[in-house]
């Protein structure tokens, strides 16, 4: 079909086609970097936690008791909680995946270094952490029992910590391109910590930078206040042992405030529900979005049709047939939104650089645009279909009519 | 004339209901996003002490060593226990106090209650009285129960009501971690949003609890919540690192009345970097902030990004709106052609013409109002159920609904405005002519 006639007969309804152009342009812009929030923000509460999320359970308690020998009691915990049918095994901890609140350190990789190259998060591994949360061990190996010590032995200064499990991202950071194992970092002072192993990944309890999320530290620490427990239960869902193991801290010491306790699938939902809402809140707008520039344009073409009745009429009286009409107002559509889509993905750049100026998104990858091309084509399509429809029932007659 | 224009408009926009509907939708959809979002964004980024937070600043200093230090960093958000005490001591504010937030359990005498445990904030003596805190019954403490470590508490109204069933519960005992503390005043309902003296604890949580006196939670080795940054390479215990010159985990307000007074106080921040660089405590070089209430919440980027972003969304989604308005008002106002034909042949003026359209899509407008007032109110709705700490004070205001019935009264006089236009240049002769 030939496009000159329609560019002409669309030079007589400028404003209109105009309109519909912008609508779909500001609609592109929108809707690529809505889909693209979305998808970010979906994939972010994707985030790899490294451990065996669907058997954890976290339960915390707070003693009411100041005089009691707080190793003895993380120890007859520890062991009551193992007897209860389901669970395989337990480790004491003072943080957890996800799980807000967290330890942080500055690390160093030689003693009189001047800027600590890399902040991670401290887990204090109360006794068989990697199994428990089910680590893969990538390079080296797990703690022997022989070297776990007390928290307030390394307060008093009577044990120097010397040996580390690290994450192999944050391996990566702090040595690039070279092994990792039996390598030295430093904290706070001159001592050495020797790396014996590395895990795949472990995320941090609290995240602020993504790209820092799986930089954390094992040391074989037990008793560190806020100790918690979590335990790996196979056989059930982790949420089945909840009341059995509150009873069981209750009953090894009623002194004390059982502080609830939640699945790793709880932890991880309510780390990221405020990116699940945002994602949620974009789609309802995307929807409205698209219905709304829909209704827009079946608006402005049933009231193009309507005008150019006559104009119909005459070439229906001079041989066109009904799907030649149709096909005018589908191509006409075609067009005018082609144009509106060039317009837009312009504007979705723009928009898009905006927000990595202040929202710390990345750039919008390119095949974001043929989908947002690809939609609105189809949207035009069907909003135009009706009226289109509409025009090829105008008679032949009309012609005759003045006007 | 007026009453003619409406009697014109009603009749015109009850010509094409069907389109008319869609107009005031759009306009309604648009505006009840835009104003659901805005008005979140103006209850989070309120002052949270209206009239006397320009006298309140928070002073930062920076006591690290040199590891590690970048120039052009900020100075730490908290400081250490001994340089609050030296800033204590030294006595140059109107007011003072340093605070930090934590837990203990609660053992209610009460039966029927298990212990649990309570959101409590360890300041100084000045906290109430600079915050403007209001009371129901008692008072705070004064400095000199600070300086002897009292065992008194102040309880929120909430708690007052929990325990003791909201009777005056004046000089009674309040038992935390095994431990009486006394009960020597009872706030009344306070919460500052955002919950700006202590950030840590989330930017728009409800006020503690109870309170108790900072030397008294440190001797007591009361938990205590937020961060605690370390420098230097001395190895602390826990307890040790509490009031250490090194660990710095506490806020420091003042309250500094005139502008003379703030420029004072900003040198006695200077000078009082200057002599501990001089005592080799300082290493880095002085680097002193005194940003007041409204500076810090800005500073610490109280508002959400992402209700910024929303807010933006909105507005984005409402131009949309707008624009399909233009179009449909177009469609709209052009059909008409033969009735303004007729009118401008009679001798009607193409400003009568114009206004009388422009009458229109006021009339739309308002109509999308109070739709989008409507909207509005269930969008509220749906956030007050978010899982959010500022969630309960999402609450339309009388500014935000003015700014509604404005913004879509003005958003359809815009989109009106084009189609108007056009419908008031159709010459009168030629269209008589056809049909």
């Amino acid at each position: 079909m030939d496009i000159q006639p329609i560019l002409k007969a669309l030079r007589h309804q400028k404003t209109a086609a105009l309109l519909i152009a912008f609508e779909i342009a500001l609609a592109c812009a929108i809707i690529c970097n809505a889909t693209f929030l979305i998808v970010s923000r979906l994939e972010r509460s994707q985030m790899l936690s490294g451990v065996a999320e669907s058997e954890l359970l976290r339960i915390r308690a707070a003693s009411l008791d100041d005089d009691e020998d707080k190793m003895a009691r993380i120890r007859e915990d520890i062991a009551g909680l193992r007897g209860i049918p389901g669970v395989v095994s337990v480790t004491a901890t003072q943080q957890v995946p996800f799980g807000q609140s967290s330890w942080n350190s500055g690390v160093r990789t030689s003693p009189d270094q001047q800027n600590s190259v890399v902040n991670a998060t401290t887990y204090y591994d109360g006794g068989e952490m990697v199994s428990t949360f089910g680590l893969k061990l990538v390079a080296g190996r797990d703690f022997s029992p022989d070297e776990y010590y007390d928290f307030d032995d390394v307060a008093s200064g009577a044990v120097t910590p010397s040996s580390i499990i690290i994450t192999r991202t944050l391996a990566n950071r702090l040595w690039p391109g070279e092994p990792p194992l039996n390598q030295a970092i430093y904290m706070g002072g001159s001592d050495p910590l020797r790396v014996i192993g590395v895990v795949e990944t472990l995320v941090r309890p609290s995240i602020w930078d993504d790209s820092t999320a799986h930089d954390c530290m094992i040391f074989p620490t037990r008793g560190a206040p806020g100790t918690q427990y979590v335990l790996r239960v196979q056989g059930i869902t982790p949420d089945a042992v909840i009341e059995s193991a509150t009873a069981k801290l209750k009953a090894l010491q009623p002194n004390r405030i059982v502080r609830g306790a939640e699945t790793f699938t709880q932890l991880r939902e309510e780390y990221f529900r405020q990116d699940r809402v945002m994602a949620v809140l974009l789609m309802t707008v995307i929807a409205a979005l698209l219905v709304v520039t829909a209704l827009g344009i079946v608006g402005l073409a049933s009231f193009w049709v309507q005008r150019r009745q006559r104009h119909i009429g005459i070439r229906r009286a001079l041989g066109a047939t009904r799907g030649n009409i149709l096909r005018y107002f589908q191509l006409e559509n075609f067009l005018i939104v082609s144009a509106g889509i060039l317009a837009g993905m312009f504007a979705a750049y723009g928009i898009n650089a905006w927000l990595m100026q202040h929202y710390e998104l990345s750039r919008l990858p390119a095949y974001y645009l043929p989908i947002g091309a690809l939609s609105l084509w189809l949207l035009g399509q069907l909003s135009v279909l009706h009226p289109a429809l509409r025009a090829t029932r105008v008679p032949p007659a009309m012609a005759t009519r003045g006007g | 004339m007026f009453r003619y224009y409406a009697w014109l408009a009603a009749r015109g926009l009850k010509r094409n209901p069907g389109l008319t509907a869609l107009m005031v939708l759009a306009i309604g959809i648009g505006i009840g996003a835009s104003v659901t979002t805005l008005t979140v964004l103006q209850v989070l980024s309120g002052d949270p002490l209206p009239g006397k937070s320009d006298t309140l600043f928070y002073p930062q200093i920076d006591p690290q060593d040199s590891l590690g230090y970048q120039p052009g960093e900020e100075p730490p958000d908290v400081i250490s226990y001994l340089d609050a005490k030296n800033l204590l001591n030294a006595d140059r504010a109107d007011r003072q106090a340093v605070m930090t937030g934590g837990g203990a359990a609660v053992i209610p005498d009460k039966p029927g209650i298990d212990p649990y445990l309570l959101d409590l904030r360890y300041t100084s003596a000045d906290f109430f009285a600079m915050f403007e805190v209001p009371f129901l019954h008692g008072s705070g403490w004064t400095a000199a129960d600070d300086e002897a470590r009292a065992r008194v508490v102040v309880i929120s109204r909430r708690l007052n009501d929990k325990l003791f069933d909201g009777g005056n519960s004046m000089d009674r005992n309040l038992r935390l971690n095994n431990q009486d503390f006394r009960i020597i005043g009872v706030i009344d309902e306070w919460r500052p949003n955002p919950h700006f003296y202590d950030l840590n604890t989330g930017n728009y949580s409800d006020s503690e609890e109870a309170f108790v006196p900072l030397e008294t939670a440190i001797q007591l080795e009361m938990g205590r919540n937020g961060t605690m940054n370390c420098f230097g390479d001395e190895r602390l215990s826990p307890v040790q690192a509490l009031t250490s010159g090194s660990c710095m985990w506490l806020q420091y307000w003042v309250e500094l009345d005139s502008a003379e007074k703030q420029k004072d106080y900003l040198n006695f921040l200077t000078s009082y970097s200057e002599e501990q660089r001089r005592l080799g405590r300082f290493e880095r070089p002085v680097n002193v902030r005194l940003r007041s209430l409204m500076q810090w919440l800005d500073y610490q980027k109280v508002v959400p990004e992402d209700v910024r972003l929303q807010s933006w969304i909105a507005l984005g989604f409402l131009v949309v709106c707008i624009v399909n308005t233009v179009g449909l008002m177009l469609a709209k106002f052009l059909r008409r052609s033969n009735e303004v034909a007729v009118r401008r042949a009679l001798g009607a003026p193409r400003a009568s013409i114009f206004s009388q359209f422009l009458l229109e899509a006021g009339a739309v407008g308002a109509a999308g109002a109070l739709l989008g007032l409507a909207l509005s109110l269930l969008g509220l709705a749906a956030v007050r159920m978010q899982p959010v700490d500022y969630a309960e004070l999402a609450h339309l205001n009388g500014l935000m609904f003015c700014a509604a019935v404005l913004m879509a009264v003005v958003a359809s006089l815009i989109a009106g405005l084009l189609p108007a236009w056009q419908a008031c240049r159709v010459p009168p002769a030629l269209q008589l002519k056809s049909e």
